[in-house]
């Protein structure tokens, strides 16, 4: 899914790195604790999460996710901005709720990752 | 004796906004030595989950990450208060993280079984009130 139509899906604004927004994610993963993120490997992923610091940025940088999608009107701060754009990471700031953004993402096709058996 | 090169950091206990630099100078290091995409992936998160705990229960300590022919090789040591007991601190949810860490997004118990998820090796090293030096290596062959 390009980030520019998760965007239009959530509403959302783009805070940083909009000339990324042609890039596609391809598993989503909502989580306000990192070493959850961190435990499982994803290909060119999104994380949605409520966390709003630095340590939210580093996570993607460290997992190469591309976008950042803030969740409950949560507004990312100067230094979020700044480490995101070293990086390229898209940051999406939207009003929905955790469970409706996931809900909404994962219905237009964007599954998560799959669990090992 | 093949040839190594060495990076070596100091980890900054006392700012927890700055925690994580150390693992990302590591990764960029690596992307121009032209190691493949998914070891560097390997070693920046172990490495990053490494730096996290020193930051939140050691205050700080130092890194070194030893690049050789064989391996990628993560030596991070701590003077902090050391781990109690080490079979328990791998188990994944355990923690004794304090809750303000929690509201950061860590102290979830998953960091040290993080670190040996994506490592070929793993030791650790600790003694209760001297401090911790774990060992991760990474093949490259």
């Amino acid at each position: 899914m390009k980030i520019s139509k998760m965007m239009e899906l959530l509403n959302a604004e783009v805070a940083c790195c909009e000339e990324n927004l042609e890039n596609h994610v391809y598993s989503a993963c909502g989580s306000d604790m990192m070493s959850d993120v961190l435990a499982f490997v994803k290909d060119q992923a999104v994380l949605l999460t409520g966390l709003v610091n630095s340590q939210v940025i580093r996570t993607a940088e460290m997992m190469d996710m591309n976008c950042i999608v803030l969740v409950r009107s949560k507004l990312p701060t100067p230094e979020m901005i700044e480490l995101a754009k070293e990086s390229g990471i898209v940051i999406l700031t939207t009003k929905t709720r955790m469970y409706d953004a996931c809900g909404i993402l994962y219905s237009n096709g964007l599954v998560g990752n799959k669990v090992k058996a | 004796m093949s040839e190594q090169l060495l990076f070596t950091f100091d980890v900054d206990g006392d700012d927890f906004t700055s925690a994580g630099q150390a693992s990302s100078q590591v990764k960029r290091n690596l992307r121009q030595l032209g190691i493949s995409p998914d070891i560097i992936k390997r070693v920046s998160i172990a490495m990053y989950e490494g730096e996290i705990n020193m930051v939140i229960h050691a205050g700080g300590g130092t890194a070194v990450v030893a690049v050789t022919e064989e391996h990628i090789e993560i030596v991070l040591k701590d003077q902090g208060p050391g781990i109690k007991d080490i079979e328990q601190a791998m188990q994944e949810g355990f923690s004794t993280a304090p809750d303000d860490v929690r509201s950061l997004g860590f102290g979830a118990g998953m960091g040290l079984p993080n670190m040996k998820r994506y490592t070929d090796y793993m030791n650790i090293e600790s003694e209760v009130g001297v401090g911790t030096t774990i060992t991760m290596r990474v093949n490259l062959m």
